[in-house]
């Protein structure tokens, strides 16, 4: 280590910081600073560039924007609330698949599950996933899964349709497609960190979970997981984020209509797919009501992470009783 | 590994050795001509070594903003420009028509090929007036087909496009409820039916329409030639059922005089076989170019376009330009500049 | 964990008190054996189930791919309408130069402002209004980083250019590498960090030698996913790289500063023509995205074993 070069004296185990140290110190830390701000600024920029672009229409359609339910471009009625309901559904719907799916993949993996070297090339694929583009997602969910779960969506309108969540048929882009794919897109990140999570607790740990007669599965849930908790709410937020904002391939698989609808297999729409098909050909006009549109999405994720942070905050008060 | 870098950079420099310029033009737009156009680009940078185009489909608006914050050297639409989007281009737009396309009505319905779609059905099928495929108005139509007792499922566009603003456009046309109802737009507030469904982009439309039995939906001709599908006769102005494709084109375009500035449009063309949906594509040009060398090329590169690029045309599944159209249009084009 | 969640091992002895001393063994039967051996049923399900659809996705790429990928497909500029062969080998420059550009913008950024949180100031409140703008821009949709980096950088160089797709790109992958590799940072245990603080190390020595190389798996995690979706992301480039069918090495060097090609461009261009051709090129062109970033995992896990 270079602090024995600067040692006082030679031969010596520990040593204090010689000048050099001290301004390169300085500077790291002043950059890493900087680098912190730099992210603020950004966020802070990003949000400037759109709120520009969005004041017009904030003026023009208020709050209204937020509840209204047509889209009607040639007569200048614009109103999102189709898109919010679409996107925290579909997000959500997600979030539980993928992040369930994802934690289960992880402790798959990590608690010897499976022999190490099986386990390593299980990682690489499902980290693989995360690389494939989202516009290849888009077409497996077209060509591979909207025809696979249409005929148990149609039977399941036919026998169940009374209760609302089975309320309409299945023709096409959906709800249920669109959250079964992006489930499947944040499941790899979900897994991948929530992996690394539960490699940073201690073995010990276990051990003495082990030690004073656990099972398998109690010391998993019991020790290892609250113990990697920070790093598996963490790796939620990544995918919820992720799923937020997903807009390649949800735009072409959740039918963008405008439709409030509780039913899995109804059409819908979220504002990241909203912006993305209409923003290439958008008049003036609209371009600033699709900003707006924006701001909301953003909002929602802030809001959302919020809520989040609050849950964790509570959830860690109970556990230290 | 050091070996390797050198050899790398060494690989790399070799392109340093020539020095001739090429003139590079760039160019962003219309999604509906992309495959003619991408054809045409390809083959005149083949046969003129020192230019090269590049386009890109982002859609005629996305291509329209470009052209206006000059981020571009050349856009497309199938919209042409409004009088406020040319007034805030400096130097004025020259807009050219490079070629023409239809839109076909293509189907999903087992059994039933040349199915014939008369004025007043189509429409009420996009209304959602008309919702089963053995409706009486369509049987009358086609007596000979077995038309099942269907449910008709509608796919249209989900993303706003010229190709929705032209079909729009006609619809509006040809029916009052429609021009008062959904009216007309790159998107439109369409019937809320559970039976209309929205995918992006014509190869979304496609694949929702061969997974759909009993679906219809809009699609550019070239792209439904070109996928195999089946598509509808529509009924024209003078009662004639006309195919896409073929004759039916160059009639509607015929039928329509092209004003000074270029800008025609066709929502119900006349003529006896005239196909019903058809629309000019534009390449949009600056008046004032301030880079002589691009200036020339764009020349060349519509002169090209408008002679032999004519010939692809028909193959491709476009419009060939009449004559008259691209002699009008080839002497506005020399004016520029 | 309380005491209460683990029945005392006292209590098994007392019915085990027959035999010689208490029994290590669980009988499988037993409810809370019983429990475990039917959550790692359920596991394997889960993983199973989780399986079939991460496999189906592999399966149509490396099917629908395979088949035409090719030296030819690697090589070639894209081929028009109806033109046979051609390929995407500018795409692939393309690609590669974006996001390596954006990797050099986000990385040192991304674990320089973890650095901050993790170590310098984590409890500050810049450190929370950091923490919550991360957050929040893993939230940002793919298109509205392009449409920031098009007003940033496209409209000020009057042109569509690679640095400004990589500047979307970094946007995107900025947020990923920060939030992982803080996490990462975090959990580097404070007896090696103390034992170098006692040894007279500066904190940003204790940060170089000590917390980033024992962090370095977990940020480079972070780094492969943002890398990873940045690959595979069409919204941003159309706005900022825009297409090309040409390459980005032409008589008088390498121009940056012109549209260039990528993957995602590409796959989303050729996906939506009626050829053919083109269709089959965008399932390869989908293939070769993979094993590139799969490529760029595999290389970064051994570089970073090393280390260690």
């Amino acid at each position: 280590m270079s602090v024995l070069e600067h040692a006082r004296h030679p031969g010596a185990v520990a040593g204090a910081p010689s000048t050099w140290d001290f301004f390169a110190d300085r500077a790291f830390r002043g950059i890493a600073k900087a680098a912190a701000a730099l992210i603020l600024a950004l966020l802070a920029f990003i949000l400037w560039q759109i709120g520009r672009k969005a004041a017009p229409g904030i003026r023009d359609y208020g709050f209204g924007f937020l509840t209204s339910t047509s889209w009607d471009v040639g007569r200048g009625h614009f109103g999102i609330l189709p898109a919010i309901w679409g996107t925290l559904y579909s997000s959500f719907l997600a979030l539980v698949m993928g992040g369930f799916f994802g934690i289960v993949m992880a402790i798959f993996l990590t608690q010897d599950f499976l022999p190490p070297r099986l386990a390593v090339v299980f990682r690489t694929t499902v980290e693989l996933l995360a690389a494939i583009p989202s516009v290849v997602y888009g077409l497996w969910g077209i060509f591979v899964v909207v025809p696979a779960i249409r005929p148990m969506a149609n039977s399941f309108y036919e026998h169940l349709g009374w209760i609302p969540i089975f309320g309409t048929t299945l023709s096409g882009p959906g709800l249920l497609p669109a959250s079964l794919v992006l489930a499947i897109m944040i499941l790899p990140t979900v897994a991948a960190v929530s992996q690394d999570a539960l490699r940073q607790v201690p073995y010990r740990v276990k051990e003495a979970a082990y030690g004073m007669g656990a099972t398998r599965w109690e010391a998993i849930l019991k020790v290892m997981l609250p113990t990697a908790a920070t790093g598996i709410f963490g790796a939620l937020v990544l995918g919820f984020g992720r799923a937020l904002g997903e807009t390649m391939a949800l735009a072409m698989l959740i039918g963008n209509s405008n439709q409030l609808s509780l039913s899995l297999f109804s059409p819908a729409n979220t504002l990241a797919a909203l912006l993305a098909l209409n923003f290439p050909e958008a008049g003036p006009r609209e371009v600033q009501v699709l900003m707006y549109a924006a701001l909301v999405l953003l909002g929602i994720t802030l809001l959302v992470n919020i809520a989040g942070g609050a849950i964790m905050t509570l959830a860690a008060r109970n556990v230290r009783r | 590994m050091k070996r390797l870098m050198i050899a790398m950079l060494l690989l790399v420099s070799i392109p340093f050795a020539e020095a001739q310029e090429r003139v590079r033009l760039t160019g962003s737009g219309a999604s509906f001509p992309f495959p003619l156009y991408s054809a045409w680009f390809k083959s005149f940078s083949s046969q003129n070594k020192s230019i090269s185009v590049d386009y890109q489909a982002k859609g005629s608006g996305a291509g329209i903003q470009d052209f206006i914050n000059h981020t571009v050297d050349f856009a497309a639409s199938d919209a042409a420009m409004t009088d406020e989007e040319i007034a805030k281009v400096p130097g004025g737009v020259q807009l050219v028509p490079m070629t023409a396309g239809e839109i076909a009505l293509a189907y999903n319905v087992a059994g039933v090929k040349g199915l014939k779609l008369p004025r007043d059905v189509y429409a009420g099928i996009f209304l959602g007036k008309i919702t089963r495929w053995s409706d009486p108005k369509i049987k009358a139509a086609n007596p000979g087909a077995s038309l099942p007792d269907q449910d008709i499922t509608v796919v249209r566009r989900a993303d706003s496009s010229g190709t929705t603003f032209v079909f729009t456009t006609h619809l509006a046309a040809i029916s009052d409820e429609w021009k008062k109802g959904p009216g007309v737009g790159t998107t439109v507030k369409w019937p809320g039916s559970d039976k209309f469904v929205a995918s992006p982009k014509n190869d979304g439309v496609a694949a929702t329409l061969r997974q759909t039995p009993g679906a219809i939906g809009y699609v550019e001709y070239a792209f439904g030639k070109f996928s195999k599908m089946d598509m509808a006769l529509l009924q024209n102005k003078s009662g004639q059922f006309v195919a896409p494709g073929g004759k039916g084109g160059e009639e509607a375009l015929a039928s329509v005089k092209l004003p000074a500035d270029l800008r025609a449009w066709l929502p119900d063309p006349e003529g006896a076989q005239a196909y019903p949906i058809a629309t000019y594509t534009w390449l949009l040009l600056y008046k004032k170019n301030a880079d002589p060398k691009k200036a020339a090329a764009l020349r060349e590169l519509v002169d090209y376009c408008l002679t032999e690029g004519q010939k692809m045309s028909l193959q491709m599944g476009y419009i060939p330009l009449p004559e008259s159209v691209s002699a009008t249009v080839r002497k506005a084009v020399a004016s520029a500049q | 964990m309380s005491s209460s969640t683990l029945p005392a091992v006292d209590g098994r002895v007392a019915r085990n008190a027959s035999s010689a001393g208490p029994s290590l063994r669980h009988s499988p039967w037993e409810v809370r054996a019983l429990r475990s051996n039917l959550l790692t049923a359920g596991a394997w399900a889960a993983a199973i189930a989780a399986s079939i659809p991460l496999f189906s996705v592999l399966y149509m790429l490396i099917v629908r791919g395979g088949s035409r990928l090719s030296w030819e497909a690697l090589v070639e500029l894209p081929p028009a309408g109806f033109e046979m062969g051609g390929g995407f080998g500018n795409a692939i420059v393309g690609t590669l130069v974006m996001v390596g550009l954006g990797a050099l913008i986000s990385v040192p950024v991304g674990i320089g402002a973890a650095v901050f949180l993790a170590e310098l100031g984590p409890n500050s409140t810049l450190a929370g209004a950091v923490r919550f703008g991360a957050k929040t821009l893993t939230g940002l949709p793919s298109i509205l980083a392009g449409v920031f980096a098009y007003a940033s950088v496209v409209l000020v160089t009057g042109t569509y250019s690679a640095p400004a797709g990589a500047l979307a790109l970094a946007v995107l992958m900025v947020p990923t590498v920060v939030l992982t590799a803080e996490e990462a940072m975090k959990m580097v245990p404070r007896i090696t960090k103390d034992a170098a603080y006692g040894m007279g190390c500066t904190r940003s020595q204790v940060i170089w030698k000590i917390v980033l190389p024992t962090a370095l798996p977990g940020i480079l995690t972070g780094v492969m996913l943002g890398v990873a979706r940045a690959a595979g992301e069409t919204a941003p480039l159309m706005f900022t790289a825009l297409f090309s069918a040409y390459w980005l090495v032409e008589q008088g060097g390498i121009k940056l500063m012109r549209p260039t090609a990528s993957l995602a461009v590409l796959i989303y261009n050729f996906s939506g023509m009626p050829f053919e051709n083109q269709i089959e090129l965008a399932w390869a062109a989908s293939l070769v995205l993979v094993m590139i970033v799969l490529f760029i995992n595999i290389a970064s896990r051994l570089l970073g074993r090393r280390r260690a």
